[in-house]
């Protein structure tokens, strides 16, 4: 086993860590205060093709695999979350699926255009009642002969508002259940019927968009069904696993954040005569921080290697997400710690990156969820 | 239009990292990340930025540097350039400005074909400013340095040369050099799809075989340049401050002191 990232890989983070330096971190602090989409910043990451990297040339991405696209996330996340998780949500849950199950009609005038970052996509599987437990759906489609009819509603969606193109999951056979009773559906944002709910007001990723979805007799073409009648369950969950990597490596890229902007302020910063740097209790807490940070990093980019080889990696992307996660917690409440009262308020960047962490933990499958996923691979289901 | 620019580019330690051994004077490179010199960014550019009005512009990077600065090229690449060029061959090492640009006016021979070279102002490792220049000198083609504004309209470039008070409007006549300095614009970034596609290219290594240059005119030995000594110049002490009550009685210590020195009579 190699551990190595090759040449393409190392290219890839210098240039996302410059841009991310350059174009991100100087606006992170004010976005997340204002609330505010960075649209900005996406156009930016589209022109350098930040927004297709596991996507094949042909179909409008980079050519570029899994692990690049995880060093993307870490280092957009690296200085800020929410521009981290437009990332993934756009690249994991729309483009992914687009290739994986889209038909080449549907490649060419969805997959090329969101690649290219020219549109922004998004995903739409939780509902009130149906968030882990994909089976509870209440959104339906029906047949109407010459297209397909949604009503119900998705909650919790990333993107929402700004995206173009949504993946949405619907019941099409309630009496044949969670596998077999769901399909997926391609949505365009103008679509007749479609519209965008309640905003979220969340505690973190405060510049990402989180929305709910409004489905009141949507008109969807019969050729905007993504894979077939019934595939939906197989197809939303394959998406996740790769999600899982695109979240993991947000959770990756908050805890190195956090993790940097603490060892320069340790030196900085003096009590009793000494900087911080200088206590040994301290230097062990920070030695304890980069030892997870590096366990979740070789779990995340095996995944992704994993992924790029063709190898069964769901239960290791849920690993990878799971300690990750729990990484990004236990970093940024430490790093929060250690800048005392400064680590407070919103001066210093730390607060913000707690607040983003803890979404980490919550979403595309909770740790409990992760935890699920594992189990199944170690008992079965 | 498809015009050809050879871009020069130069592989630097960023500055902002390197310290001075404060026993052998020489720079301290160990661990010291390697850039892409600035001012050489802002050549590549303003060619990408031709490129992009006249999409059938030929753009090629050529360095001179030991084998790693391949990377160099490749970042050159990613970012839109359409050939990377390395001079590298022991022969070649050690060459100060004046042999360095003996190699790269070789290589600019060898291509043959090109409209316009653009050049960085200076390196931020030497900052000796004299390669562009010299590079012109020796191919026989007009220069215009310090290039802060540049237009092209078929043959025929306009540019603003920045002075110290002031700038130069010029309009120099292909094939001509022009040197870059960072007010001409901003560099753009890599693209990840630039990158794949540069990882895999076929960069040239030419030696000194390749360039059939004269080895007496190439490398350290032919050098006319010495390093007699580096140092860090020491800090200067401190200023004089004066804290008199009133502006009248500042002004008057002042004089006193200007006198004092004989700097006025």
């Amino acid at each position: 086993m190699n551990f190595q990232l090759t040449k393409e890989q190392e290219f890839v983070r210098k240039l996302v860590r410059k841009f991310a330096e350059t174009e991100v971190e100087p606006i992170a602090a004010d976005i997340d205060k204002e609330h505010r989409f960075p649209t900005e910043t996406v156009e930016k990451m589209a022109r350098y093709g930040m927004l297709g990297v596991p996507i094949p040339k042909e179909y409008g991405g980079t050519g570029g695999d899994n692990l690049s696209y995880a060093i993307t996330v870490e280092e957009l996340s690296r200085v800020c979350g929410s521009t981290g998780v437009i990332c993934s949500a756009h690249t994991s849950l729309c483009a992914w699926p687009l290739l994986a199950y889209g038909t080449e009609e549907q490649k060419q005038k969805y997959l090329i255009p969101v690649a290219k970052g020219e549109k922004l996509g998004a995903f739409g599987l939780t509902e009130p009642n149906a968030g882990t437990d994909a089976g509870g759906q209440q959104t339906r489609a029906v047949d109407k002969g010459d297209h397909w009819e949604l009503n119900g509603a998705k909650v919790f969606i990333t993107n929402g508002g700004y995206a173009d193109v949504y993946i949405v999951m619907a019941m099409t056979d309630k009496a044949k259940g969670t596998r077999g009773g769901i399909s997926a559906f391609i949505v365009e944002k103008d679509f007749e019927g479609f519209s965008i709910g309640k905003t979220e007001d969340k505690m973190g990723i405060c510049a990402s968009s989180t929305t709910e979805l409004v489905f009141q007799n949507c008109i969807v073409p019969k050729e905007n069904l993504l894979g077939q009648v019934g595939e939906g369950f197989k197809i939303a969950m394959s998406t996740l696993d790769g999600g899982r990597i695109g979240i993991a490596s947000q959770a990756l890229g908050i805890a190195q954040g956090a993790f940097d902007v603490t060892v320069e302020y340790m030196k900085s910063r003096k009590q009793f005569g000494k900087s911080l740097n200088k206590y040994q209790a301290l230097q062990f807490e920070m030695a304890e921080m980069r030892t997870r940070i590096e366990a979740a990093r070789l779990l995340i980019y095996n995944a992704a290697d994993m992924k790029d080889k063709h190898l069964k990696y769901g239960p290791y992307s849920a690993m990878a997400k799971l300690y990750a996660a729990e990484t990004a917690m236990y970093v940024t409440t430490k790093a929060v710690q250690f800048h005392g009262g400064y680590g407070y308020i919103k001066d210093y960047p730390v607060e913000r990156m707690m607040r983003d962490a803890k979404i980490t933990e919550i979403y595309e499958g909770t740790s409990e969820v992760q935890k699920m996923v594992v189990a199944a691979d170690i008992f079965g289901k | 239009m498809a015009l050809k620019i050879i871009v020069c580019a130069k592989q630097v330690p960023d500055t902002n990292e390197v310290k001075i051994d404060p026993v052998k004077n020489t720079l301290i490179r160990e661990g010291v990340p390697s850039i892409l010199n600035h001012d050489d960014a802002n050549a590549l550019e303003e060619a990408l930025k031709v490129k992009d009005q006249y999409p059938d512009t030929h753009i090629t990077v050529v360095t001179m540097g030991p084998p790693q600065a391949k990377d160099l090229l490749i970042e050159c690449m990613a970012m839109g350039a359409d050939e990377g060029i390395l001079l590298s061959d022991r022969a070649l090492g050690g060459s100060d400005t004046w042999a360095t640009s003996n190699a790269i006016a070789a290589a600019a021979r060898k291509i043959g074909d090109y409209d316009l070279i653009f050049a960085g102002r200076q390196a931020i490792d030497g900052d000796t400013a004299q390669v562009g220049p010299q590079v012109a000198e020796k191919l026989g083609l007009p220069q215009v340095t310090y290039v802060k504004e540049f237009a092209i309209d078929g043959k025929e470039i306009t540019v603003k040369r920045a002075l110290e008070d002031g700038y130069e409007l010029i309009k120099i006549q292909l094939p001509c050099v022009l040197t870059a300095i960072k007010e001409l614009n901003t560099p753009r970034y890599m693209s990840v799809g630039g990158i794949y596609d540069a990882v895999k290219a076929d960069i040239k290594v030419w030696g000194a075989k390749e360039l059939e240059i004269d080895l007496n005119t190439v490398g350290l030995d032919a050098s006319p340049t010495n390093v007699f000594r580096s140092f860090t110049p020491a800090p200067k002490g401190k200023g004089i401050m004066l804290d008199k009550d009133t502006a009248e009685e500042n002004a008057q210590a002042l004089l006193e002191k200007l006198q004092e020195k004989y700097i006025i009579a």
